[in-house]
């Protein structure tokens, strides 16, 4: 039941790659071992993930699916370091993080991990621009390359023009791109995202949709969990899940 | 995360809820302005006793007979041994010997029932001389003070305090009416203006009769050239302590003492009566004081509540500004300065309140408010404090958060 590395990176991209990750191209970006997740609730012990096996190399596009509550926002949330393993370990662009603390943790989440969300999770009070510069905030870049910094990223995902705009004043597509701006601002290692097409109607969805295949073809490492099959065509490798293991062989999508 | 990052922060998220902030400020501002106004007006009324005192004459020194101290600290015979004396007086009246001092007064006293018809009254008698109106810097209100010649004669002349007189004859205008002592009818020639009191002793229920009439007349205590007290007019407040040099140095002389551990008198200086005065006032700035700190406490529960909300309430956001790489330290420092900003603003708006108020109540009041520039400051920083102390546990618990749990909250 081991997840295999499922496409070999074609020749061309990798000529083509404006900006990989690691020099490396062959170390992986995400190594996970063993990796079991158990939640105690009261009591009741409940393993959510049982043992999972996965690498990710620079610049593949992996989308992981599978039924309700077979645990794929937990896998989500460990590869994003937003809650740490039971058992197992795993290792993010060469980094350790399985036993890390909640203060490296954060730093990890802040350098490695671009985050896209279901619900956007862009803050009201702040612009567009502002929203897109929040984590370099957190990373202590000064005010003048953040700003710049943002507004190329923002640039990136065709939204030069609604810097200043508030979410309140973009539509939900357009409020999902500041969002992918927000996760590419820091050049992160990879980009996680959870549901990205959730709450889009489908014009919206296609939108994102293309946002992240450019993103790919860019030579950005994505992981993308959904539960629509049409969603996960997109990607080069499709993980499935089901009670907390990967089930039958990962599925390789020439594109 | 950069300072200034963390500090526009923590001031945008004040601004984008500003009915909430400055609801959760009035706390603070109500503390703070009626610690501003509790203080100006303990200040103010202080000031005003230390005025009060200080026209009685802080230029002013008093001679007591007995030694204020001796080796254990208590008091030994003062104000109630006969070591000063008439002689003394004269004496330090030369401008030779004493050249600081302008005037002398002796004061011999004795607590004597005075009668006017079925009224009488019982008050301190004090045979003095005509320099003691100048001395004391006290004035009449009716007639005049007794003169020279009524002293060389030894006329039976008397002027009253304004409360004696009122006690005596339930008027003060009373001039040229007769009261008597001991059996011997006296003339009032003069009444005095009222001059309030000092510590617990009225200074307008007296008697004032010339020293010649209370040695030769009234005294019946044998010791017909002992005064209770002499008072000592300096030129000015700035040559008090030379004048209480040379005075020392004429009586040790005329007593025949070698050294000033053996001296059979006290001289004193007005100031520790307004020492006396002041202490009760600090005692009534304590207590206003106090009570406008309840008020601030009360400020201080508010702000912790508010902040409690508004850490449930931004659960997500908090959550959000995990992910995208905030430490719990930097979500603690944001909600601790949002509280630490909403302390100072209520602080500095609660300063500029109290000194509004403490400008425009004295008309209306007609009591004097002291602004005093270390007490504004105090109040600001103090506010800050609060801010922070009642900010800690809302700040805490922010940081706490998962920053899974917090992004699932609805
Ligand atoms: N904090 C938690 N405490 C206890 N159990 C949990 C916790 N989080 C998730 N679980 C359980 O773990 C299992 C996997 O949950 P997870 O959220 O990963 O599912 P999912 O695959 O993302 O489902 P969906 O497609 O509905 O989002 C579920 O049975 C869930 O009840
Ligand atoms: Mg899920």
């Amino acid at each position: 039941m081991t997840a295999r590395r499922a496409a070999p990176h074609d020749e061309d991209r990798q000529m083509t790659s404006p900006s990989t990750v690691m020099l490396d191209l062959d170390a992986p970006v995400i190594e996970l071992s063993g990796a079991r997740k158990t939640y105690l609730t009261g009591d009741i012990e409940f393993e959510a993930l049982r043992g999972i096996d996965c690498r990710i190399y620079p610049g593949e596009y992996v989308a992981i699916v599978g039924p309700s509550g077979s645990g794929k926002s937990t896998l989500m949330n460990i590869l994003g370091c937003l809650d740490v393993l039971t058992e197992g370990s795993y290792v993010l662009a060469g980094e350790d993080v399985s036993h890390m603390n909640e203060v490296s943790l954060a730093s990890a989440r802040n350098r490695r991990i671009g985050f896209v969300f279901q619900q956007f999770h862009l803050l009201p009070s702040l612009t567009a621009v502002g929203n897109v510069e929040l984590p370099l905030v957190y990373a202590g870049v000064a005010p003048g390359e953040r700003r710049e910094r943002a507004l190329a990223a923002l640039d990136r995902v065709g939204l030069a023009d609604k810097a200043r705009n508030h979410p309140g004043q973009l539509s939900g597509g357009q409020q999902q791109r500041v969002a992918i701006a927000r996760a590419l601002v820091t050049e992160p290692a990879i980009v996680l995202a959870d549901e990205p097409t959730g709450n889009l109607d489908s014009r919206s969805t296609a939108d994102v949709l293309g946002m992240l295949d450019d993103l790919h073809a860019e030579g950005s490492t994505i992981v993308l969990i959904t539960h629509e099959a049409d969603v996960a065509a997109r990607a080069q490798t499709i993980y499935n899940v089901t009670d907390g293991q990967f089930v039958g062989d990962s599925v390789g999508i020439a594109k | 995360m950069r300072t200034a990052d963390l500090l526009s922060s923590s001031w945008s998220a004040i601004r984008s809820h500003k009915m909430r902030s400055l609801l959760t400020m009035l706390g603070i501002v109500v503390g703070i302005a009626s610690v501003v106004l509790t203080v100006g007006l303990g200040l103010g009324t202080q000031k005003d006793v230390s005025d009060q005192i200080a026209s009685l004459g802080s230029d002013l020194l008093i001679v007591s007979p007995g030694s204020s101290t001796d080796d254990s600290g208590t008091r030994g015979g003062f104000g109630s041994a006969q070591t000063l004396t008439l002689t003394d007086a004269e004496a330090l009246a030369s401008t030779v010997a004493v050249p600081d001092a302008v005037g002398v007064a002796a004061e011999k006293t004795s607590d004597l029932s005075l009668e006017y018809g079925e009224s009488n009254w019982t008050t301190t008698v004090t045979g003095t001389s005509t320099s003691w109106t100048d001395v004391r810097s006290r004035e009449l209100l009716y007639g005049d003070f007794f003169t020279e010649d009524e002293v060389t004669s030894a006329a039976d002349v008397i002027v009253l305090g304004s409360e004696t007189a009122h006690e005596l004859f339930g008027s003060t205008a009373v001039v040229g009416q007769d009261v008597v002592i001991d059996g011997d009818s006296f003339e009032v020639v003069g009444v005095l203006a009222e001059a309030g009191s000092s510590g617990d002793t009225s200074l307008d229920d007296l008697a004032v009769v010339p020293m010649t009439t209370m040695v030769e007349t009234l005294d019946d205590s044998g010791a017909s050239e002992a005064v209770q007290t002499i008072y000592l007019k300096a030129a000015s407040s700035d040559v008090l302590s030379a004048a209480s040099q040379e005075a020392q140095n004429l009586l040790l002389n005329l007593h025949g003492i070698a050294s000033v551990d053996d001296a059979d008198f006290t001289i004193d200086v007005q100031d520790s009566l307004i020492d006396a005065a002041t202490s009760v006032y600090e005692q009534l700035t304590i207590l206003l004081t106090g009570i406008a700190a309840l008020a601030l406490l009360v400020g201080g529960i508010g702000v912790m509540n508010i902040m409690l909300v508004s850490v449930t309430e931004r659960t997500r956001e908090i959550g959000l500004r995990k992910a995208l790489g905030a430490a719990p330290a930097t979500i603690r420092n944001q909600f601790l300065i949002e509280a630490m900003i909403l302390g100072l603003s209520g602080g500095a708006i609660g300063v500029v309140i109290g000194v509004g108020l403490a400008l425009a109540l004295p008309s209306v009041l007609g009591s004097t408010i002291v602004i005093s520039g270390l007490a504004l400051v105090v109040s600001v920083v103090v506010a800050v404090g609060i801010g922070a102390v009642f900010g800690v546990y809302p700040a805490a618990r922010a940081a706490r958060l998962a920053p899974i749990d917090a992004l699932r909250d609805q």
